[in-house]
């Protein structure tokens, strides 16, 4: 049974190139209405101050009761549009939807917070603002406290909280609302990883307890951990909707940055010099399970292929991999051989769990005699690693620049005998 | 619950649940107004005291310029100072309310930008605060008429009907204002301005006997706070203070009208406020 049902919405805004903030002054309206009705003839160049932007596009879905979506795409996608619409802070433009049960939105911890009243008082405030009548609050103030752990400062104004114990009450409050149908929007990315693992568990009760969950993050890992659909937006359009892996799949083969290979056919053309020109740069990955992109457990092969054109020149290969902040996370060279004229191909095998998840960039140097750099190659080739996690219940990001499995073991090795 | 309760989002708004929505929302509206009063004078030394001392330093300083110093002189038989602070503490409640009223929106918009209910609970929240200092004003009133000697009037029991006109025509003006200052941030230059210009026009510091039998006074009762303040003096002087009964009429058909236009104006802008703020 469907539970929302999205019809041909679409958000138009105006955007006004000319002015800065949203808001503009009364003059503008009075010499914009002046000219409205008195035309004057415009700038020559045609070039037009206001420009219509559809933030959202003839927008079609529906969603069942108990489905937990999650929604990706780029920055300025729509998806906070759509989430707006959803949640009733801006109408759309045009377009209807359908909404049956209980709403509520969390497009923000600790919404309408204010610092000079005490976590008690703003507790009730809090609820009182999503939604929650006295009596549901009362029922779980408790709850609420002993989750947000702030027993010793509730009758503190929230101004003299610490961010984290502020955002803690804030998530504690929102969690403990009752609707049918959540939408949370972005939380995971604010306060520590403990406290991201607290929202995920608690997002997670909510999506088995047959609720409806509308859920955007840049967090794939935490989509695919709670979600069974998924919606992928792209400039304001809905362009896939269905399977969360599927889904998520198809849009790291799209969002990637990447650049796996590069090869030029003509030596006349190559990059390089009279010394050494590059014919090709590949990247080969090995992808798991059919999957079309490259996470952390992929092997990668790299194979660089370069033309010489000195006869007996004693020529190695260095390769850098940065991180794509530009920190060096290894750098690695060849043997050095006397090459005759003609091409030289060299491979190189980056195991799987190795990398951590993240966006990588290679460069590749050739070198004469082991001290002279006869050309580099720099940013040579970009790509990306997803990430990758089994029997985890941890979705934050993993730590590290590296993520190397080793031989790390426990077991017990003593017993306590109880008497 | 899950049954009944259907909400159809579209352009234009969602018109014919909205009086219920807000009703439903009855309870926020006064936790929004709870959560005004009670952040009002945190981190202040004086505290709550401050509801008091402002009305009485004001009307010291106007019994003082325009007693003693213009010579303006009351009706016959009622002390000026009495007739000042009559007049300053409905006035001082309508500017109050107004002002909030007006900026209401703008104060609120972290939670416009975040989270939904019917707009209209930000400005009617916003009253309360005014509504306070109003009583309180309204007492210190009552207290000090035994100094002047005088007794307040048994028309006082008409007093709920002048503060409810009052009410109305505050939101009447101040709604307009609040969907105007969202776009326009001219409005809150404007409005301090406003009220600084009605206090002189408006018969606050002065009876409004002095305009009786001019040519303008038909047109200076249009004006809906002339009747309130004339209204709200006789309440509580009694018939010695000078009130028109007929500039009542056009008070209430006034404060309506105004309030029924800016209701429409304001419902049909909530709904794109944040796209403004």
């Amino acid at each position: 049974m469907p539970v929302i049902v999205a019809e041909n919405i679409s958000k138009k805004y105006i955007i006004d190139h000319q002015r800065k903030s949203g808001s503009s002054s009364l003059r503008d309206v009075v010499t914009d209405t002046v000219d409205k009705i008195f035309p004057r003839k415009k700038a020559q160049d045609g070039f037009s101050e206001k420009e219509e932007f559809w933030a959202l596009k003839d927008i079609n879905f529906s969603i069942d009761q108990g489905d937990r979506i999650g929604i990706v795409g780029h920055n300025g996608a729509g998806k906070s549009t759509l989430l707006k619409i959803l949640s009733r802070i801006t109408e759309p433009s045009t377009g209807q939807i359908k909404i049956e049960g209980r709403i509520a939105s969390l497009l923000e911890v600790g919404t309408g917070f204010h610092p000079e009243l005490t976590g008690r008082e703003n507790i009730f405030l809090n609820g009182a603002i999503l939604g929650m009548n006295k009596s549901e609050i009362r029922e779980s103030f408790d709850a609420i406290v002993d989750f947000a752990g702030v027993e010793k400062f509730l009758d503190t104004p929230v101004k003299r909280y610490s961010s984290g114990m502020y955002v803690r009450l804030g998530f504690a409050i929102a969690a403990h609302l009752n609707p049918e149908i959540l939408i949370v929007d972005e939380v995971l990315a604010v306060g520590d990883t403990e406290f991201q693992k607290k929202c995920l568990g608690k997002m997670r009760d909510v999506s088995e307890s047959g609720r409806t969950l509308i859920f955007v993050s840049h967090n794939l890992t935490a989509i695919q951990a709670l979600c069974n659909k998924a919606f992928y937006f792209e400039k304001g359009r809905l362009i896939d909707q269905g399977e969360t892996t599927h889904i998520v799949t198809n849009y790291l083969s799209k969002v990637s940055h990447k650049s796996l290979e590069k090869h030029w056919d003509n030596i006349e053309s190559a990059p390089g010099n009279d010394q050494v020109r590059v014919k090709s740069f590949k990247l080969f990955p090995e992808y798991q399970d059919d999957l079309t992109h490259i996470d952390v457990r992929t092997p990668i092969n790299f194979q660089f292929e370069f033309w010489n054109m000195e006869e007996g020149a004693n020529l190695n290969l260095s390769m850098h991999l940065y991180t794509f902040t530009g920190e060096c996370i290894f750098n690695v060279g060849t043997q050095s051989e006397s090459f005759a004229k003609g091409l030289v191909s060299a491979t190189c095998e980056l195991p799987g769990n190795f990398l951590n998840d993240g966006s990588y960039v290679v460069s590749m140097m050739i070198v004469k005699d082991t001290s002279t750099v006869l050309y580099n190659m720099e940013e040579a080739l970009v790509f990306d690693i997803e990430d990758y996690r089994e029997n985890v219940t941890w979705y934050g990001k993993w730590p590290g620049y590296i993520r190397p499995q080793l031989n790390f073991s426990i077991r017990q090795t003593e017993h306590v005998v109880n008497d | 619950m899950a049954a009944q309760h259907t909400i159809t989002i579209k352009a234009g708004g969602s018109e014919k649940d909205y009086w219920k929505d807000l009703w439903m929302h009855r309870q926020l509206l006064w936790i929004l107004s709870k959560r005004d009063i009670s952040v009002r004078y945190k981190q202040t030394l004086l505290g709550v005291a401050w509801s008091v001392l402002r009305p009485f330093m004001t009307m010291t300083v106007m019994v003082f310029v325009f007693s003693y110093v213009a010579k303006i002189d009351s009706d016959p038989g009622i002390p000026y100072p009495l007739m000042v602070l009559s007049g300053l503490t409905i006035w001082t409640f309508f500017s109050n309310t107004f002002q909030q009223i007006s900026n209401s929106i703008l104060l609120n918009s972290n939670l416009v930008s975040k989270v939904y209910f019917p707009r209209l609970l930000m400005p009617l929240s916003s009253i309360a605060v005014g509504f306070v200092d109003f009583l309180i004003a309204l007492g210190i009133f009552i207290v000090l008429t035994p100094f002047f000697d005088y007794t307040i009037s048994w028309q006082i029991i008409y007093i709920p009907f002048f503060v409810l006109l009052t009410f109305i025509t505050s939101m009447g003006f101040g709604l307009f204002f609040a969907v105007l200052n969202v776009r326009f941030r001219d409005i809150g230059q404007l409005i301090p301005f406003l009220i600084q210009v009605g206090m002189y026009i408006l018969p606050v510091a002065y009876p409004s006997s002095l305009v009786k039998d001019t040519w303008f006074e038909k047109y200076y009762n249009l004006n809906p706070l002339v009747g309130i303040i004339g209204g709200f003096r006789w309440c509580l002087l009694g018939e010695k203070s000078y009130f028109n009964p007929q500039s009542l009429y056009s008070t209430v058909i006034i404060s309506f009208l105004i309030l029924v236009l800016s209701l429409i104006y304001f419902r049909r802008k909530e709904n794109t406020f944040v796209d403004h703020i």
